[in-house]
């Protein structure tokens, strides 16, 4: 039993520095074409695009996002907001109508069925070329629409455009820690566009061509995680999505680790079922680098964390286990096995260097997320709380996220 | 539209990376394990040189004083080799090395158990000597039990000598033993205390009583015992 669990760590630990060497490969390939501009950017064209805002109970969000779209580079009279009221149970509405008298803004009312609900009904009023969303907690830099759209003008095949989606500056070790990991997410996503294998078009201001939509449907319930199933469609049809780093939205972050899990359940719950939906298309190399690499290395993760975790479960238990005969039988007086540390004692098992390995590569892709995102390199501190928190509540969402996939239930938005 | 062509040339090269870093990985792991192995036979080297030089002496001055025998020190680092083995045995697996390693380490404890027990008859020197059997060849929580007692009990008394044997050895004087205590495989871990062979599991309190009406030891003081630790 023991010998098979050791060649199942080896394994999944070999598919994972794969994933990683395979990130940085990609980076070491295209690290030329990466490029953060800075100030001003001008098109040659501007064309219209609509942006939807869906809310539900975000009164206290709403009206800082709105001003961060009507304060964006681009021509007044080339973008519209929709901002489409779920349903909402707070002031939300009232919220929404102190922009009904701005010529850019329409603001909509319907009853509660959900974000897709909501974002379908806004498609639905749509008649521009360019399409995209922008959840009501997140806010949008200045220059962030028109560096989107210029990744549109430079490549006519281009179908979606994500941007940078970065962690604001929060409270406490909880927000802390996504900080980073929103980082490593900008480096992971910039390297999945690079081989035209992105599985996310996120809430905070994808823009899509509104043909995306006419061709393949509107938004699904798809688990609650739209924006993913969304990109799932677009690859089976092999619509290019292209990741634009230096176009940011800074999103709010769950701020206690209750809500993150419950955040990360509902994500984790997404990949598994969608990829479930879509399994046609794995390992279908029509389908190119979302098929074989994406989709894979997500299962290869949930795997990989579900078995080092519970391995580790394992030994502590074992340790705590142990400590309690120890101290049922001499009581207090905990005799130390190892009394100096001798360096005999150092694990130097190859599974934990392999560990040190990709722990270096995850850093690696932490700094280099930060650097596209700032525009120099900068020891983020905040690292270390990615770290904690990630490791020791991960494995509970994404277990959880499994659990539920096996019973059928579907999580709580919040 | 996206390219649907597929970049084999990159699986493969990143294939090729993951596997030369992999097989890096274990060298250099083999490499630690191999060290870690030689340290252990130059430390049981050291002992058999001891164990050798000791009984040498002891022949030699046999029909002389008792004085001018040095030998106390080794049963520590028999307990320092002893607890290494077994971090080896459940680390670096139960390779041949490893085993052969243990038997000479059973070999060794009794060789030191007879020379010990000889001087202390001939020079009536203080010290008790506790041989205990256990299994790894089963699931034994009750041996783990009694390991953790025979620590404390090692910490609590300083010439206390405890001599652990894995049953399943393969190592002829070990089975002799075995046999001169009549232990079973059926009834451990056993304890030989003094005259008496216990077996299954007992608790400090009880093994300390023993001991104190067997051998007349008295615990450490507190003080004794830090500066045990510093040296």
């Amino acid at each position: 039993m023991s010998e098979i669990l050791s060649t199942g760590m080896h394994v999944l630990l070999f598919l994972s520095l794969y994933v990683q060497v395979f990130f940085l490969v990609t980076f070491l390939e295209n690290r030329k074409k990466i490029i953060t501009r800075n100030g001003p950017t001008s098109l040659s064209r501007y064309p219209k695009v609509t942006i939807i805002v869906p809310a539900w109970n975000e009164e206290k969000t709403l009206y800082n996002t709105v001003k961060s779209l009507l304060a964006l580079n681009y021509p007044k009279n080339k973008f519209r907001v929709f901002l489409i009221d779920d349903g909402s149970t707070d002031g939300t509405w009232n919220a929404m109508s102190k922009f009904s008298k701005n010529p850019n803004v329409k603001i909509f009312r319907k009853e509660n069925g959900g974000k897709y609900t909501a974002l379908n009904l806004g498609l639905e009023h749509t008649d521009t070329e360019f399409v995209g969303c922008l959840d009501a907690d997140s806010i949008a830099h200045p220059e962030s629409l028109a560096r989107i759209m210029s990744y549109f003008e430079k490549d006519p095949s281009a179908m979606a455009v994500a941007p940078s989606v970065i962690a604001l500056k929060g409270k406490g070790i909880v927000q802390s820690a996504q900080r980073a990991e929103y980082d490593m997410s900008v480096y992971v996503k910039k390297m999945l566009g690079f081989m035209g294998a992105i599985h996310v078009t996120p809430g905070p201001l994808t823009i899509f061509r509104k043909k995306v939509f006419d061709t393949l449907g509107p938004y699904r319930h798809a688990h609650n995680t739209e924006d993913m199933e969304i990109a799932y469609r677009m690859q089976e049809h092999r619509y290019k999505i292209e990741q634009c780093n230096d176009a940011y939205i800074y999103t709010n972050t769950p701020s206690t680790v209750k809500k993150l899990y419950r955040q990360r359940t509902r994500w984790i719950f997404g990949f598994i079922n969608n990829t479930i939906d879509y399994r046609r298309v794995i390992f279908r190399k029509k389908y190119g680098n979302f098929a074989l690499f994406t989709l894979p290395s997500g299962i290869i993760s949930v795997f990989a964390v579900s078995l080092i975790f519970g391995n580790l479960l394992a030994r502590i238990w074992d340790f705590i286990l142990t400590k309690i005969t120890q101290f049922k039988i001499t009581g207090f007086e905990f005799v130390s096995n190892f009394g100096n540390l001798d360096p005999f004692f150092i694990n130097t098992k190859s599974l934990v260097f392999i560990s040190i390995l990709i722990y270096s590569l995850i850093i690696f892709s932490i700094f280099f997320g930060k650097k596209i995102v700032e525009g120099k390199w900068h020891f983020p501190f905040y690292m270390l709380y990615f770290f904690l928190v990630f490791s020791i509540v991960g494995p509970f969402w994404l277990l959880k996220a499994v659990y539920n996939t096996a019973l059928s239930r579907n999580p709580a938005w919040r | 539209m996206n390219n649907n062509n597929i970049d084999w040339k990159k699986y493969l090269i990143v294939f090729l990376i993951t596997a030369g870093l992999f097989l890096s990985v274990s060298y250099i792991s083999n490499y630690f394990s191999g060290k870690k192995v030689n340290q252990l036979k130059s430390i049981q080297d050291q002992i058999a040189i001891d164990i050798l030089s000791s009984e040498t002496q002891f022949s030699l001055l046999s029909e002389l004083s008792c004085k001018n025998i040095s030998y106390s020190i080794l049963s520590d680092e028999l307990g320092e080799l002893g607890r290494k083995l077994e971090w080896s045995e459940t680390n670096l697996g139960a390779t041949d090395t490893v085993l052969s390693l243990k038997r000479y380490y059973s070999l060794l404890q009794i060789k030191d158990y007879l020379l010990t027990k000889k001087i202390s008859e001939r020079c009536k020197t203080k010290s008790a000597f506790i041989l205990y059997f256990y299994t790894t060849k089963v699931n034994c929580s009750e041996c783990e039990k009694t390991g953790i007692v025979l620590s404390a009990l090692r910490n609590k008394y300083k010439d206390l000598r405890v001599y652990s044997f894995d049953y399943s050895i393969d190592v002829s004087a070990v089975k002799t033993l075995l046999d001169i205590y009549k232990i079973e495989d059926t009834k451990l871990p056993a304890l030989v205390i003094g005259d008496e062979t216990l077996t299954g599991f007992h608790g400090v309190e009880e093994l300390k009583s023993l001991i104190e009406q067997s051998f007349g030891l008295q615990e450490k003081d507190t003080e004794s015992v830090s500066k045990d630790k510093d040296s």
